[in-house]
């Protein structure tokens, strides 16, 4: 049975909670006639056209009070709908117009058709869940919402078998913003090298996602360089300054490879042999190319391309691994022991000159990072 | 003046109509959940739609919908038969999420990833061009054997290295789940050996078999919550104090520490829960003479005893 309720007359009927409800009731029902309204025309409307038309804007034209309430209001209805992404157009119709009118474009408005099939639209939201909490998720959802209400259906069950959970920095969203408008940027960077935070100021040309940390590419300004910065290490907010197409990132700029290169798979081309305790030094059996028993102990050997990393690493392994060949990595570990030993035995204190760190485990992904 | 409040809810009305308008007849209920408000916003949103229009306009004048039991039928659109585009951050969140999907290891469904992925950007025009590369490598086929099985629903038994104890074990366990966090596969399961949801890091999983038993992981067995760190540290966990010299800050970045006190131009005072008082020691060694220990003292004294030892298995003092 089809039921056609009453419409109710004249003022809608209100909600029976506060004013705050009624208010913003009636400002988005006033908000959605005016979009029924812009996108019926294909003149542009004046102001004063829309206000006899749109149900909400009815005033007293001759009052100046009322009117100048009216233009109040319209001016602040019209910076909703374009923060909502209605793309309100400015001009006039013809040269009789006095003053520009306004008409929402259906071309500009409507959302193309998206066929997806039911296995791509589950993958859209996976995607979109993926967010959660983090960086876009209110976008994801309500780009979601979007396709749904495209006719796309989305099965909230789906999964792939595999969940990546995305987390961006707090620096990701108004990077992005940047690189997309191509505005300058300032930040304060600091690496945990640096004693205080350097002021860098970029020309952003892309943000990367490399295994699982974000990087900002671009022209550094102050270098005249291009560089990748880290986002997790930018400290504060990012700035932007200067005009939007201030520049132009280079064509088919690979970012990728730009930050792989900093922090790409290193070449191991040296081979080390070390003595392995029976029954310890896990770590170190994994990595090893080969692993062969002898009766001091089992003789594990290992690709390496820094010798001081590669020691330092198979220090912290202590008696249960003794590096026997080659002298450059052998040597590299008693010098690390005897340090070890000796500021052990003094209070610590100042640090003698540094060997630089790495650990084969940890890949070296910070160096050549700005 | 509730602008935020308003401008939220006009999004919704203006997909609500299309919506609709795409599924003529659909129970009320139904439409709520898949928008995720309740049946009772829904259909407040639609007593304040059926008001809007143009009096005098169209055909309707006004959006008509019908009522037929629990179901709704819109029956004039008065011209929002379409949502809205995409806007920039939209098409951005859902291309980045698709890219990260698409290079995600191990991942199944990869064909249909793809396929929306280039049907989003076709959609979303420029918007799509999005400034946002991503690339999550390794383990492409270890992940692809691990979700195999998870899907499967078999236990497994798994050769796991610990790093904390820098031991390998064999352990059976029920899978719960594969997660990619952080650019690193990992393997969600109930261990019956540590009868405890454990998060398996999937490239220390040195062997794999799986089993012909069903995974029954017990109803005790919750996800963890690694939205923010895979290993959130607690507080019974022994806190290891450093002091940390410049080359040393790294583990700063690397490991969750509970405080960094800058206690001169060049030492940091770090403070960081270990799960292990061996991994510690194999942690301060291995940085050498950029860390010495602050406390706890048998940290100390094993990080001074090992170091001695090691240097009599050189043959040296």
């Amino acid at each position: 049975m089809t039921t056609v309720l009453d419409r109710p007359g004249g003022e809608p009927s209100a909600p029976d909670t506060a004013s705050f409800e009624r208010v913003s009731r009636t400002r988005t029902e006033r908000l959605v006639n005016l979009v029924i309204c812009l996108l019926s025309t294909r003149r542009f409307l004046t102001a004063a056209q829309i206000a006899a038309t749109v149900p909400g804007y009815e005033h007293e034209v001759e009052d100046p009070r009322e009117h100048e309430a009216f233009q109040r209001k319209f001016e602040r209805d019209k910076a909703d709908l374009r923060e909502l992404g209605v793309p309100l157009e400015t001009g006039t119709s013809s040269a009789f117009d006095a003053e520009p009118g306004y008409r929402i474009a259906r071309r500009d408005y409507a959302l193309p058709d998206i066929p997806l099939e039911p296995d791509e639209a589950a993958a859209v939201g996976i995607a979109a869940r993926l967010w959660r909490h983090a960086g876009l998720a209110a976008a994801a959802s309500s780009g979601l919402a979007k396709l749904r209400a495209a006719g796309v259906d989305v099965d909230p069950d789906a999964t792939l078998g595999v969940e990546p959970v995305v987390t961006v920095d707090a620096a990701f969203e108004p990077l992005t913003a940047a690189v997309r408008e191509r505005v300058a940027v300032t930040f304060d960077y600091r690496t945990p090298e640096d004693d205080a935070a350097a002021t860098r100021r970029l020309h952003p040309w892309g943000v990367v996602c490399w295994r699982g940390r974000w990087y900002v590419v671009g022209h550094d300004l102050d270098r005249a360089a291009e560089r990748c910065f880290r986002l997790s290490r930018i400290v504060g907010t990012v700035r932007r300054y200067g005009q939007a197409g201030a520049f132009s990132p280079p064509r088919d700029v690979d970012l990728i490879s730009y930050v792989a290169r900093w922090s790409g798979p290193v070449e191991r081309t040296g081979r080390a042999t070390v003595l392995v305790r029976p029954g310890r030094g896990a770590g170190v059996r994994r990595w090893a190319e080969e692993v062969t028993p002898g009766p001091d102990g089992d003789r594990a050997v290992l690709r390496y391309s820094d010798p001081v990393g590669l020691a330092a690493w198979l220090v912290g392994y202590g008696s249960d691994v003794v590096v026997l060949d080659p002298p450059e990595v052998r040597d590299a570990a008693l010098a690390r022991l005897r340090e070890i030993a000796a500021a052990a035995l003094d209070a610590p204190s100042e640090a003698p000159e540094a060997p630089e760190v790495g650990s084969q485990a940890r890949g070296g992904d910070r160096a050549g990072v700005t | 003046m509730p602008t935020a409040a308003s401008a939220d809810r006009l999004g919704r009305l203006l997909n609500l109509v299309p919506y609709l308008l795409a599924r003529p007849g659909i129970l009320v209920a139904e439409a709520a959940a898949d928008l995720g408000v309740t049946e009772r916003q829904l259909r407040e949103d639609l007593e304040l739609l059926w008001v809007c229009g143009l009096p005098g306009y169209g055909p309707g004048d006004l959006i008509d919908m019908a009522f037929d039991g629990d179901r709704v039928t819109i029956t004039y659109d008065a011209g929002i038969d379409r949502p809205l585009r995409l806007t920039p951050d939209e098409a951005l969140a859902l291309v980045v999420a698709l890219r990260m999907l698409a290079e995600t290891p191990g991942m199944g469904q990869r064909d249909a990833i793809e396929r929306a992925l280039a049907k989003i950007e076709s959609t979303a025009g420029e918007l799509a061009d999005a400034p946002v590369a991503v690339r999550l490598p390794g383990n492409d086929d270890r992940l692809a054997t691990i979700r195999g099985a998870v899907q499967r629903q078999r236990a497994l038994r798994i050769t796991y290295y610990t790093a904390t104890r820098d031991e390998i074990t064999e352990r059976v366990v029920d899978p719960m789940r594969v997660l990619v966090v952080a650019g690193r596969g990992y393997l969600e399961a109930w261990c019956r050996r540590a009868e405890a949801v454990r998060l398996f890091r999937v490239d220390r999983i040195d062997g794999l078999v799986e089993l012909d038993e069903p995974a029954a992981p017990p109803p005790q067995a919750q996800p963890s919550d690694v939205q923010d760190s895979v290993f959130t540290p607690t507080p019974d966990l022994p806190l290891v104090r450093l002091r940390v010299g410049r080359g040393g800050r790294w583990i700063t970045e690397y490991y969750p520490c509970e405080e960094i006190v800058a206690e001169s131009a060049e030492h940091w005072l770090v403070s960081l829960r270990a799960a292990d008082l061996g991994w510690a020691r194999r942690l301060v060694l291995g940085l050498g003479p950029e860390v010495s220990v602050v406390g706890p003292p048998e940290l100390a004294e094993a990080v001074r005893e090992e170091a001695r030892v090691a240097l009599a298995a050189y043959g040296a003092q």
